[in-house]
């Protein structure tokens, strides 16, 4: 009924009508359905916040008795009372920088290839392959990592080591030149383990990029081919400034998964606590790998301490991932995009 | 005779029409535009999507520096068939062509015509407005020069940004703005950017796809002028829904239809007067007075 209804009762009276809320009406089978949605939808949070507070909770007796000296401390061996995650820190970002350094590129191309170039037909194809590649379990591509790549790798690292050691990243101790090179030395290294980790990001970082290249509107796209621009000149001022933000947060996304990356690197490496930034060389530690590792024959207060490791992976890597959705939603290709 | 577009030499070709008169891959140079448009000649044109044959045997010539529309209502081909001119139709999976489409005597479509100086020669401008967002006016102008890797210098660019603001007729609007992004913009500033940006690679031809349609009558008055003015120098073909607006700017008309179930084609073309004072087909007479469409 409205004001112009001079005719009707109510729009005689002389106080103005009070604004109300309007609550959208919902039908009962809505409401059933609303109530669900939000049950489960809760509980997700409930979960993830659940086992952060549990993990909080676990730390506070370790956080407490060593203090900073828990971040700063390089060695772990609880048998001599030190425990501390500063090498162990370093170590998982090395494999997962290496992992990164490896399956950005990749990932990039793989995605610019699917939906800019690969005809209609290898198009739907691939996209399956890349999700096979999502769903294999890590511990195969830890074995994979180990037996399969790792002999080739090491002859690449020695390269490395060889032509680019000046660089502290790519330095062995040993001597690279020798006749008969120790290949041990560049066996079980962050180097390799990074190589596995990064099949793995693969396909994450994949899945995001092509999700917000897809979104390039074709308005602009057509823009930019009927002014005579090639496909590469179409990727490059159409789509890639459009996904930008789509770019990052994929990566960002595919770095949070590599840093607790578990399986595949506690096959690969072989644990040493040393802070290094030689990644070609045998030995390193990361956080995921070494709670594996260590918690079964943990007492109380080792396994409180391997918690404590794991509550500060789990900031880092809430950290990442919530830097991730930052970028994908406020980029102009994520408008609409859901992480 | 209908080909894929990845077998082009397969098509037989007609020896219709002018002579080739000049080599057609000499990369048009972006610096003379003032070069009177270009005549294009459609000659026994099919298209399919897949297999839905949507344009059957159209020919039809659009003569230098004049206007030309197409009329036609909603899924007569018209689009498709202003498509075909710069080969975007070819962009659609699926798609395929039979006939011809010359430009000053050349096939567009014979082999070794490279697409990328085909569309270059024959700008376009869309329905929707579709400058690039987060660029700036200026280098949404120049963008075409970026993509077809023309180097200009500093003042040749910024001369070059002027003189197309100019011709589209938004110099006025933008001149203390140009390093802002292209996106703040008014709908009709926006498709006017668009103009600008298509003429500032020197194209021959311009095409315009319902150019208005999204636009308010004011901003619509403002892209009729700058059609006018642009006439005298390139050749413009544009499809549009509105009766007025083909009488108003143009000279040459086509009217477009898919009769039920078959694919569309030309009922009828020739000077627009003619085609809207003293059409020889009933079908046309019945669409030009707004009886059905």
């Amino acid at each position: 009924m409205t004001q112009a209804g001079g005719g009707s009762p109510q729009a005689v009276g002389l106080q103005p009508r009070l604004p109300q809320d309007l609550v959208p009406g919902l039908e009962p089978t809505d409401r059933i359905f609303h109530g669900a949605a939000t049950v489960v939808g809760m509980s997700v949070l409930a979960i993830t916040g659940a086992i952060g507070l549990f993990l909080g909770y676990q730390s506070i007796p370790t956080l407490h008795h060593y203090g900073l000296h828990f971040f700063t401390q390089v060695e772990w061996q609880p048998e001599l009372n030190k425990i501390g995650i500063a090498a162990v820190l370093v170590g998982t970002f090395e494999v997962a920088l290496v992992a990164m350094a490896v399956a950005f590129p990749l990932a990039l191309m793989l995605a610019l290839f699917i939906t800019d170039y690969a005809p209609t037909r290898v198009k739907s194809w691939l996209v399956s392959a890349v999700d096979l590649m999502a769903a294999v379990p890590s511990i195969i591509y830890g074995l994979w990592g180990f037996f399969l790549l790792q002999p080739h790798a090491i002859k690449l690292a020695r390269w490395l080591s060889q032509y680019f050691g000046w660089f502290p990243l790519f330095h062995v101790d040993t001597d690279a030149n020798a006749a008969v090179w120790q290949q041990s030395r560049y066996t079980s290294s962050a180097f390799i383990a990074g190589l596995a980790v990064a099949m793995m990001a693969i396909p994450l970082a994949c899945a995001v990029m092509r999700a917000v290249f897809d979104q390039a509107p074709l308005g602009e796209r057509e823009a930019a081919m009927a002014l005579g621009g090639t496909r590469f000149g179409v990727v490059k001022t159409v789509v890639l400034p459009f996904a930008k933000g789509g770019i990052i947060g994929g990566t960002m996304l595919a770095l949070g998964r590599a840093l607790g990356e578990t399986a595949a690197v506690l096959i690969i490496i072989s644990p040493a606590y040393e802070i290094k930034a030689r990644i070609l060389e045998a030995g390193t530690q990361t956080v995921s790998a070494l709670i594996a590792a260590n918690f079964g024959n943990a007492t109380a207060s080792q396994l409180k301490a391997l918690l404590t490791a794991g509550f500060v992976l789990f900031l880092i890597t809430l950290a990442v991932n919530t830097g991730a959705a930052v970028f994908i939603r406020r980029s102009r290709s994520g408008a609409g995009t859901e992480i | 005779m209908r080909t894929g577009f990845a077998e082009p030499d397969a098509r037989p070709s007609a020896d219709l029409l002018h002579a080739s008169s000049q080599a057609f891959n000499k990369v048009t140079e972006r610096a003379e535009p003032r070069r009177p448009g270009a005549r294009v000649d459609a000659v026994e044109v099919s298209a399919w999507f897949g297999q839905v044959k949507v344009l059957d045997d159209v020919t039809l010539s659009m003569p230098a520096a004049t206007v030309t529309a197409l009329i036609g209502p909603s899924g007569c081909g018209k689009s498709t068939f202003l498509r075909i001119l710069n080969r975007m139709h070819e962009s659609v999976p699926g798609a395929q062509l039979a006939g011809e489409v010359h430009l000053n005597g050349d096939d567009i479509y014979a082999p070794g015509h490279r697409v990328t100086l085909v569309r270059k020669r024959i700008g376009m401008v869309f329905q929707k407005p579709n400058p690039f967002p987060a660029m700036s006016i200026a280098n949404n102008v120049t963008a075409g020069l970026a993509l077809t890797n023309v180097r200009v210098s500093r003042s040749e660019r910024a001369d070059l940004v002027e003189e197309c603001l100019l011709r589209a007729g938004l110099w006025n609007e933008v001149r203390d703005r140009l390093e802002r992004a292209g996106a703040t913009l008014s709908g009709g500033q926006q498709q006017r950017l668009c103009i600008a940006r298509a003429l500032a690679v020197g194209p021959e031809v311009l095409l315009m796809d319902e150019p208005c349609s999204a636009l308010d009558p004011s901003s619509t008055r403002r892209i009729e002028e700058t059609i006018a003015e642009l006439s005298a120098q390139v050749t413009i073909v544009i499809v549009t829904h509105n009766m007025q607006q083909a009488a108003r700017v143009s000279q040459q008309a086509a009217f477009f239809l898919a009769e039920q179930g078959s694919p569309g084609g030309i009922v009828e073309s020739g000077p627009t007067a003619q085609l809207f004072d003293n059409p020889s087909d009933i079908r046309t007479a019945d669409y030009v007075h707004g009886r059905f469409g």
